[in-house]
Parts: C-alpha cells; sequence; structure tokens
C-alpha cells in the first residue's frame, strides 16, 4: 500500500459506552469535540455557531426579562421528565410569568467526571427538544467537569433572556384587597414525581412530573385582557411559599380554599403516606396569577382553554391584613395559616 | 383515595360540630388534652378548634416522640458521631433538635458527624450490612408504635450475629406520661391545670389495646377516648368526652374501633417484651425524670445497646431557661405565654423541643395558629 499521508484523526465520542472524564473540561480537544459532537449539535443554531467569546443578538423591542436557574434534580431521570428539559422549563417559566416572551437560553453544564456519556446524550436531547417546544434558541454555553466525587452527575444553570411590551409590567407588589387567586392546575405532581422515585414507592398509576412550558399558556392568558397583577410559577417551595412571597410583597392577607384547590387522587395518596401537605411541594408546570375581581372568569376562561390550564380554578382571594397572613379554609371547615415550610419538607415518623 | 377522605368530610365535620356545640353545657368549661403530636397535628392542619363552642379547649399533651427527648440524649448521639466515629442512623424529625452548646444533630453532621436520615430501623440495619467496618448506631426514639420494629431489628441483628450495630434505645412509654401529669400537684391538688378527660392515642393503642387506659381512668376519675388520627375522629372523640363528662362518668371508650382493641396487638407485645426492659427512671423534656417511663435493652442483647457498646454516661442538661416547653406540655401555659415565642423562637431556629416537629404544640401554633392572637390584639 502506497503511503498516504492521515489526517489528524480523533477517535469519535463514544456515546455508547464513554463517560465523562477531566479532560472533557480542560480546554484541549476532548472538549472541543464534546462540545461539537453534543452540545452544537443538537442545539445547533446561528447564534451558537458565531464561535465568538460572546453571542451577539439581534436589537430587538421592548424591556429585557432576564432570569437564571440552577438545577440539581436527584434522580436525573424521573417520570414525565428529566433534568434537561426541567432546566429549559424552569427558567421560560420565570420569564413568561413576568409577562414577557422568552426567547433566548444560556446554558451551563458542571459535569461529574465519570458520567456516562449516554446519559449526558439524552439530557441534552430532552434540552433542545424541550427549547424547540417552547420556542426558544440556547445562544450560549459552557461546560466544566469536576472530580468524581464532587458532583451529582450533572448540574445544569440556565439563563433566559425575554422581552416585554410596553405598558404595566407584573409584579408581586400590585396585589390589593378583592383581587382574586387563580391556579393552573393540580398541585404537587413534580414533587411527589421525584419523592416516589426516591423512595421507591410505586402506585397503580404512576404519578408523572408536570414539568412543562407555559409561555404559551401565559400568552393565552395575556391575549384575554384581563388586568393581570401577578404571576409566578410554584417551584421550590410549593404553592405556600409562593402565596406568602406575594402577599408580603403587597402587604395584603390572602384567603384560600382548600376545596377548590385541585389535587391529583395519588398525589394525595402519596403525600398522606409520605406525611407531606400538598402546598408545600414543587411543581415545574403550573403558574398562580392574581387579577382584578371583575375580570377573574374572564381570565379562568382563558386558562380553562388552553391544554395546560384545563383544570385552573379560582382558589382565594386577597385581603386587608397587615399582618399579611395566608390563610386556608380547609375541607374540613376549619381555618388555619399557611406558612413557610421551616427547614426541609419531613415525612412525620409517628 | 376515597378512604382518607371519608374521614375528612367536612358537612360530617359541620354536623358534629352542631352537635358538640347542641351538647356542651354553655355554664361550664371543658378542657381535653389530646396526648398524641398527632393529634395535635391533626387538629391544627384541619383547623379543628374553629368547629368548637369556644367553652371546649383543647391542651396539646406530651405525646410528640421529638418533643419529649431530653437534651441529655440527643448530646449522647452527637457525642457517637462526633467522638466515636460511629454513622449515626437516626429518623429526620430528630435533626433538628437543639442540643448542649448549640448544636443538633444537623449541625453536628456539618461538622463532619456521618449521620444519615432514614426512615425505618431497617434501612440503619442495611446500611450497617454496607459498611461492615462502620460501627452503625440506631437511634431509637417514639412511643409504642415504634418500639416492635426495634425490637424486631435487634432481635434480627442478634441472630446474624451482626458485628457492628447497635441502639441507642430512647423508647418511652405512653400510659406513664399520662399517669406523670396526673400526678403533678397542678393537676391533682392546685387544679390549675383542669383537666376533663382525654383523646387517648390512636397508633400506641393498636399495640398497647385500650385496657391500660382503665387504670387512670377509674384512679383519677378521667374519661378516655381513644381515636384515630383523622379530624373527623378527633371530633367524635370530644362529642364522647363532652357526654361523659356530661353524665359523670370517666371511662375508657373506643373511637377507634376500626383498629383498636381491649387487649391491642400481643404478638408486638410479646417481642417487645422478650427484647426490652424497664428503666427505673426516664428524663423526659418538659416533664423531667418519670419513673417507669421507658425501656432498655435486656441484659442478653447487651452487644446491641450502644449505651453498654459505648460505655454512654447519661448528664442531663436543663433546658433554656425561658423556654416553657414543660409547662406547655402539662398544660399549664399555651404557646404565646412564651417570651420568646415567635421571636427568638422559630421553626427555622427552635428553642425548645414543641417548636421542632410539627407535631410539637409551638410549631402547631407556629405554623398553623398565629392568625388568632393577632386577631386578638388587632
Ligand atoms: S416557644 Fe420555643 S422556647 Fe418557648 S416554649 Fe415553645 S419551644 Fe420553648
Amino acid at each position: 500500500m502506497s503511503a498516504e499521508i492521515k489526517k489528524g484523526y480523533i477517535r469519535p465520542l463514544d456515546l455508547r459506552n464513554g463517560r465523562v472524564d477531566m479532560s472533557h473540561g480542560s480546554g484541549g480537544r476532548a472538549m472541543v469535540q464534546l462540545i461539537t459532537d453534543l452540545f452544537s449539535k443538537h442545539f445547533a443554531n446561528d447564534y451558537l455557531s458565531q464561535g465568538n467569546d460572546g453571542t451577539l443578538l439581534p436589537e430587538a423591542k421592548g424591556r429585557i426579562v432576564v432570569s437564571t436557574d440552577s438545577h440539581v434534580v436527584s434522580p436525573l431521570f424521573f417520570p414525565g421528565g428529566d433534568i434537561g428539559c426541567l432546566s429549559v422549563h424552569g427558567t421560560v417559566n420565570d420569564v413568561a410569568v413576568m409577562g414577557a416572551t422568552p426567547l433566548y437560553l444560556t446554558a451551563g453544564f458542571i459535569l461529574e467526571e465519570g458520567f456516562p456519556l449516554k446519559d449526558l446524550a439524552r439530557i441534552v436531547e430532552s434540552m433542545a427538544k424541550a427549547a424547540k417546544e417552547a420556542g426558544v434558541t440556547i445562544v450560549a454555553g459552557d461546560t466544566k467537569v469536576v472530580e468524581q466525587g464532587n458532583g451529582d452527575g450533572v448540574f445544569i444553570t440556565t439563563t433566559g433572556l425575554g422581552f416585554l411590551p410596553d405598558g404595566d409590567e407584573l409584579s408581586g407588589d400590585r396585589v390589593r384587597p378583592g383581587d382574586v387567586v387563580l391556579l393552573s392546575g393540580t398541585l404537587g405532581d413534580h414533587g411527589v414525581a421525584i419523592m416516589s422515585q426516591r423512595e421507591n414507592l410505586s402506585f397503580d398509576t404512576p404519578i408523572l412530573s408536570d414539568t412543562a412550558a407555559l409561555n404559551g399558556l401565559v400568552a393565552t392568558m395575556l391575549a384575554s385582557g384581563a388586568n393581570l397583577k401577578v404571576m409566578r410559577d410554584p417551584t421550590r417551595g410549593g404553592l405556600a411559599a409562593t402565596v406568602n412571597e406575594i402577599s408580603h410583597q403587597s402587604g395584603v392577607g390572602i384567603h384560600l380554599d382548600e376545596a377548590n384547590i385541585p389535587v391529583r387522587a395519588e398525589v394525595e395518596a402519596a403525600c398522606e403516606l409520605l406525611g407531606l401537605d400538598p402546598l408545600n411541594i414543587a411543581n415545574e408546570g403550573k403558574l398562580i396569577a392574581i387579577c382584578a375581581k371583575e375580570d377573574s372568569d374572564l381570565l379562568l376562561a382563558a386558562m380553562r382553554s388552553h391544554p395546560l390550564g384545563e383544570r385552573s380554578a379560582i382558589i382565594g382571594q386577597a385581603v386587608e391584613d397587615p399582618n399579611c397572613f395566608v390563610q386556608i379554609r380547609t375541607r374540613f371547615g376549619g381555618r388555619r395559616m399557611v406558612d413557610w415550610l421551616s427547614g426541609e419538607q419531613l415525612p412525620r415518623i409517628c | 383515595m376515597k378512604y382518607v377522605d371519608e374521614f375528612r368530610d367536612g358537612q360530617l365535620a359541620q354536623g358534629l360540630a352542631r352537635a358538640i356545640a347542641a351538647e356542651a353545657l354553655p355554664d361550664r368549661r371543658y378542657n381535653f388534652m389530646e396526648f398524641c403530636g398527632g393529634h395535635t397535628h391533626a387538629i391544627s392542619r384541619y383547623g379543628v378548634p374553629d368547629l368548637l363552642p369556644s367553652n371546649v379547649r383543647m391542651i396539646h399533651g406530651p405525646g410528640c416522640p421529638v418533643c419529649v427527648l431530653p437534651i441529655g440524649r440527643i448530646d449522647l448521639a452527637i457525642m457517637l458521631a462526633l467522638e466515636k466515629g460511629v454513622i449515626l442512623c437516626t429518623y429526620a424529625d430528630t435533626l433538628r433538635v437543639p442540643a448542649s452548646g448549640r448544636l443538633s444533630l444537623m449541625r453536628a453532621k456539618a461538622r463532619g458527624g456521618d449521620i444519615r436520615m432514614v426512615y425505618s430501623v431497617t434501612d440503619a440495619i442495611k446500611i450497617a450490612r454496607d459498611n461492615p467496618n462502620k460501627e452503625v448506631v440506631f437511634f431509637a426514639i417514639g412511643f409504642e408504635t415504634t418500639t416492635p420494629p426495634t425490637a424486631e431489628a435487634i432481635r434480627q441483628a442478634d441472630s446474624e450475629g451482626m458485628k457492628n450495630f447497635s441502639v441507642l434505645c430512647c423508647h418511652v412509654l405512653t400510659p406513664s406520661a399520662i399517669i406523670n401529669i396526673l400526678e403533678s400537684p397542678e393537676v391533682r391538688v392546685l387544679g390549675t391545670v383542669p383537666l376533663d378527660g382525654f383523646v387517648g392515642p390512636a397508633h400506641v393503642s393498636t399495640v398497647i389495646g385500650s385496657r391500660p387506659y382503665e387504670f387512670f381512668a377509674e384512679e383519677y376519675r378521667k374519661p378516655v377516648v381513644i381515636a384515630g388520627f383523622e379530624p373527623l375522629d378527633v371530633m367524635q372523640a370530644i362529642l364522647m368526652l363532652i357526654r361523659q363528662v356530661n353524665e359523670g362518668r370517666a371511662e375508657v371508650e373506643n373511637e377507634f374501633t376500626r383498629a383498636v382493641t381491649p387487649d391491642g396487638n400481643l404478638k408486638a407485645q410479646k417481642l417487645v417484651s422478650e427484647v426490652f426492659e424497664l428503666r427505673r427512671t426516664f428524663e423526659w423534656r418538659g416533664l423531667g425524670e418519670v419513673p417507669y417511663s421507658a425501656l432498655k435493652i435486656r441484659g442478653q442483647y447487651a452487644q446491641l445497646d450502644a449505651e453498654r457498646r459505648f460505655n454512654l454516661e447519661y448528664k442531663p442538661v436543663p433546658d433554656n431557661k425561658s423556654c416553657e416547653c414543660g409547662a406547655i406540655l402539662r398544660g399549664l401555659k399555651k404557646p404565646i405565654d412564651c417570651k420568646l415565642f415567635g421571636t427568638v423562637c422559630t421553626p427555622e431556629d427552635p428553642m425548645g423541643s414543641c417548636m421542632v416537629s410539627s407535631e410539637g404544640a409551638c410549631a402547631a401554633h407556629y405554623s398553623y395558629g398565629r392568625y388568632k392572637d393577632a386577631e386578638v390584639t388587632l
């Protein structure tokens, strides 16, 4: 055979059996390969391929809304989703509930040495799919590798950029006594899906995380023309934390009605077993909205017209209260306070 | 989950509320103690006091396993983790209980103690199997409900000849605590705590049965109604207590017949008495030393008893001077009577044990009932 000058050969990324190693974060060839063969391939777009230290985005109209969120969920893959789509939905939702249209995301990955590339590929594909569905583009990214034992597989931080047209902005301090609180669907699905996985609980019907991008639902709500005061997605800390934040920001009390708060029967049963309260559990595809009383039916109808808001309900009302207490009328007929959770929500033992 | 909803039905609750209001005599007061933290939680969580007339008052008793753990016991657990280098396995609730030197198990964990949260003693056994070169200690707390699983684990570890597993036993007994409250001078002589009856424990009674309560119903003339942990159970029990008081009866009645029998679970009782024996005395947080109120591991299983294995010596440590947990557990005071309530002492940074578990009187009032204090001061 005649001598042939070979091109510099790099073994392709072994997506079947390969694992992340320290060289994938070192700035050398291996890192470039990981980025081109995995991230750029799935996230492909013109901004990402500019190849400069920063990404230049086109001029846009409106005020900029920005939000950032780090995702450290365990297990990484759970019924109804994974850390990849979750990291897109979480940030898209934070931008969307400001009333803005989310357009761009950045993504930072911290990978643990030894993490299977096969799983990483699954996560990246899931992110790409979620971004596409939500209509956002991943325009910048970063990857670092930490030594084995210093991470939990994968951590993903995403930052979202969106644009807000002129006019009144939504804000947690705009709620007045009389305003009405709406919720877009069942509480607790995400948190219970994760916890039942961790605790090895199995149910006849598996509980799926509700992780979803809410910008479509938000657009429908904004289009209804209802006088919205604030929207927020009750993630960590659940509805209880979100409603307390708003009541303190606005200096009002909020009264909720437990009978009107939708909770799936399976979630309720799991909460019973684990000693948890659905009000404190994280959601990843739900929002609460507060609007002027006269517009509440209009807003409710708009929410219910969207697939992600089918089970929307009016769940409470703001009242005058200098203590800013959140109270709930229980289904049982009594009243109690709804407070932030202290510490972690821990199952009771007795 | 239909089963659960049946016991939380708002309409049934209204019906019971009407019956209670109709039968409670307007010219007398009714003070009932719910012994169990599970009842305290249900009462606060579902807003039961709202459904009671103003002359029926519920007093939160000492039946919250975390609340009655004295500082000295937590100190022992912390010492095992920090100084003896054991893997300490514990239920989540105990992690935040304040101990000496501003420590808690949670803080000891942050200082490098290998402290692991488990859901059952079986998890602890598994950890011991997975770490054959480490000493693994299970911090066993709780009333009669959690005792049989601990007994079973000790027997199993013994028959398997496990070399690295032991139990720090802090199991306590319900009837002795109730008697201690009834014997206290405030109740017996001074009458400063008017106690008209007890809502008896649910899960505990499934194990010990309803018979153990007969003694003090008779001896102290206090009616007892054993009730399930659902809010409707509690309402029904309150109604039954009111009837007993009105009729001058002091009997043990059982609202929770769907689970409690007079003799309880004999198999579990036998297991427990095989592995454990009575301690002569045990310190309860809030109640002090209570004779024959707790269990220790029998000599036959000495190598599985962390106290003997590590030569632990118990040192009682007094509570924060301003903490009123003791008086609150006895029904002498209410959480708002404590100067520290809601200011220095909150569920985020508990000073006393009643603020730790959601079953504790202070924590329950802080998280669920505080709005009522505001209504008074407004
Ligand atoms: S508020 Fe805190 S310090 Fe006061 S009695 Fe309750 S637990 Fe003790």
